[in-house]
């Protein structure tokens, strides 16, 4: 299948200088030579065209093209074409689509689906994949959704997609917490908010009156953990979003921050600075006693689980610097992994397991890197003055982190897939950091 | 590495310590973030209260010290003004303070949380030291979260790199 699209794309980079160009959006010729699929994404079709809580059925189904065609361009898998500039399709094309005009738009694959209003005021939106040369289906699925969710069945219909073509896990269909950040920069406000993968579908969460950093989405999507100076305290809380209400994890004079979640979400990994030293424990979400996990002279904070949660990669400046160590889940074993010139700062274990990504600290610059648990393999994803904190998307092929402007210090979240391409900001109210991406939705 | 910069007010008395480049009035020097504002009436009377707020401000040598980037020792003119503070709060032993930890932005938000917690704790210690029970003394780490000078320059980031005592009111 990939060896037959790569050699399609091959005859469409040679004809695009011609005659392609005029049927088919400019993006395509930056990609050519390059061994994505092109995809043409024409609006869903309805039934009937139907006023619904979400809007009328026929514009969302040109929407929900338009949130594929954003989802799949941000992967190193695809070049998709429309839905701007291309026709409508009918309820029967859905089923049966024209290959040969499709074909001859140079399209590889192609999107069909349809919008449908059912009479439980429930949305059906269904989805199709077809191989355009073989004329075959890959993908056949419908989702029923509440209106509200209309955007979710978008984001399904992307990941069932994505991960026919890729053999990847999906991920779209997940949601970020981050820091919303307003006000000047000696006294910037922040906010606790979360929003879908793609930036939509934004909440705040807390008001700004004290700075809260650091989220952390639960496993579950239940609760965020984070850290909070409420009262000029700064001590984590977890923050339930269906109650709305929030409660401390553990009751210390000292301070406590960097909050993360075992991968079972029973634990809670933090980080408390006593005495000016600042060493990693872990508590059961439900209380007790704190297990100290790291001791020494040096800073010990951060920290990742493995996605089985047997191993956990903090920073530490134990060498003079920091760098990356990995330990066992009870803190034996503790082995430093980074090497490389400069300081390794912020490890996140892939949720696949295979990679670490982190912050790497030198040359006038923090860039996003990547390495095996092991520590090898180092590579740099992005180059800029500041870039910071990488997460990981749910099936570890994309990072999310914050880049901070030198001068006015304005900060705000950024993706880039893990070959260092497809690097885009991800478009948010105000400015972001501490994003945080949480596991594909429930 | 050695200190380039200081901000430090030594007072008449002392001489600048040797790789002093810098040197600022206090009246240039910006006000400490969450610093409580002096009450107006005391103004008005042209005197602070004993001790307030105000009145540390105006009795120590300097309500903060500064650090080297991923530094956190207290040299000989950080003991100078930390040493003003401690006869300042044996002179008035009933009142408590908080000392904050602040980095400047080049740091990632983890590290410089715990690195403003050693900054602070190494003022306290000091403090402590000079004979103040430290009961009396909190601390809390604001990370980079709370620069004051503005810039993205060797300059705003000493400024930025302190620990700064504040009284508890």
């Amino acid at each position: 299948m990939r060896l037959l699209a790569r050699h399609t794309l091959t005859c469409f980079a040679v004809m695009l200088g011609t005659t392609a160009h005029a049927q088919i959006t400019g993006t395509v010729t930056d990609e050519s030579g390059s061994n994505e699929f092109v995809v043409a994404i024409p609006p869903l079709t309805t039934p009937d065209s139907v006023a619904t809580p979400a809007g009328n059925t026929a514009d969302l189904g040109k929407k929900i093209a338009e949130i594929l065609a954003n989802d799949l361009s941000g992967t190193d898998v695809f070049t998709p074409v429309g839905p701007a500039g291309l026709r409508g399709i009918s309820m029967a094309e859905v089923t049966a689509p024209a290959f040969p005009e499709w074909a001859g738009k140079n399209a590889e694959n192609l999107i069909h689906g349809f919008v449908r209003a059912n009479n439980d005021n429930t949305l059906t939106v269904g989805c199709y994949l077809y191989d355009v040369a073989l004329k075959t289906e890959m993908v056949r699925q419908g989702y029923v959704v509440a209106p509200r969710d209309w955007r979710r069945a978008a984001h399904k219909c992307a990941d069932a997609i994505y991960a026919r073509l890729s053999g990847e896990n999906p991920f779209f269909d997940s949601r970020i917490a981050y820091i919303a950040e307003t006000g000047p920069k000696g006294n910037r406000v922040k906010r606790l908010a979360i929003m879908d993968s793609d930036g939509a579908n934004h909440r705040f969460i807390t008001n700004g009156q004290s700075i809260v950093l650091t989220p952390r989405f639960s496993p579950d999507y239940k609760s965020i953990v984070y850290l909070s100076y409420l009262n000029n305290r700064p001590r984590i809380f977890i923050y339930d979003i269906v109650s709305g209400k929030q409660r401390l994890v553990t009751e210390s004079a000292n301070q406590t921050f960097s909050p993360r979640w075992s991968p079972d979400g029973k634990y809670i990994l933090y980080s408390m600075a006593m005495g000016g030293n600042t060493d990693i424990y872990r508590i059961s979400t439900a209380g007790g006693k704190p297990q100290q996990l790291t001791s020494g002279a040096g800073i010990e904070t951060g920290g990742s689980y493995a996605p089985n949660g047997a191993k956990i990669v903090f920073e530490s400046d134990r060498s003079g610097s920091q760098q990356i160590y990995v330990m066992d889940a009870d803190g034996s074993n503790q082995q430093r992994i980074s090497f490389g010139s400069g300081g390794h700062a912020t490890p996140e274990w892939s949720p696949r397991g295979d990679l670490i990504a982190y912050t790497r600290i030198g040359g006038g610059q923090f860039r996003i890197g990547v390495m095996t648990p092991a520590g090898g393999g180092e590579r740099l994803l992005t180059s800029s003055w500041q870039d910071e904190a990488p997460t990981w998307s749910p099936n570890g092929r994309v990072i999310q982190f914050f880049r901070t402007t030198q001068g006015n210090g304005k900060a705000s979240v950024w993706q880039v897939d893990i070959t260092g391409a497809k690097e885009r900001r991800i478009q948010t109210p105000v400015d972001g950091s501490d994003p945080s991406w949480g596991p594909l939705l429930p | 590495m050695a200190r380039k910069t200081t901000m430090l007010i030594m007072g008449l008395s002392l001489v600048a310590a040797a790789g002093c480049t810098k040197k600022q009035r206090p009246e240039d020097l910006p006000q400490a973030p969450m610093t409580p504002d002096t009450p107006a009436g005391n103004t008005d009377a042209g005197a602070p209260t004993p001790g307030s707020q105000a009145d540390f401000l105006a009795r120590v040598t300097a309500d903060r010290i500064f650090f080297d980037t991923d530094q956190s020792d207290v040299d000989a003119e950080d003991q100078a003004a930390l040493d003003s503070q401690a006869v300042w709060l044996k002179t008035y032993p009933n009142t408590r303070v908080t000392i904050e930890g602040h980095c400047d932005e080049r740091g990632t938000r983890d590290y410089n949380i715990a690195l403003g917690a050693r900054r602070a704790n190494a003022a306290k210690n000091y403090l402590a030291s000079a004979g103040i029970d430290a009961s009396r003394i909190s601390t809390v780490s604001l990370g980079k979260e709370r620069p004051e000078a503005l810039g993205s320059d060797e300059s705003a980031w000493a400024r930025n790199r302190r620990a700064v005592t504040i009284t508890v009111q």
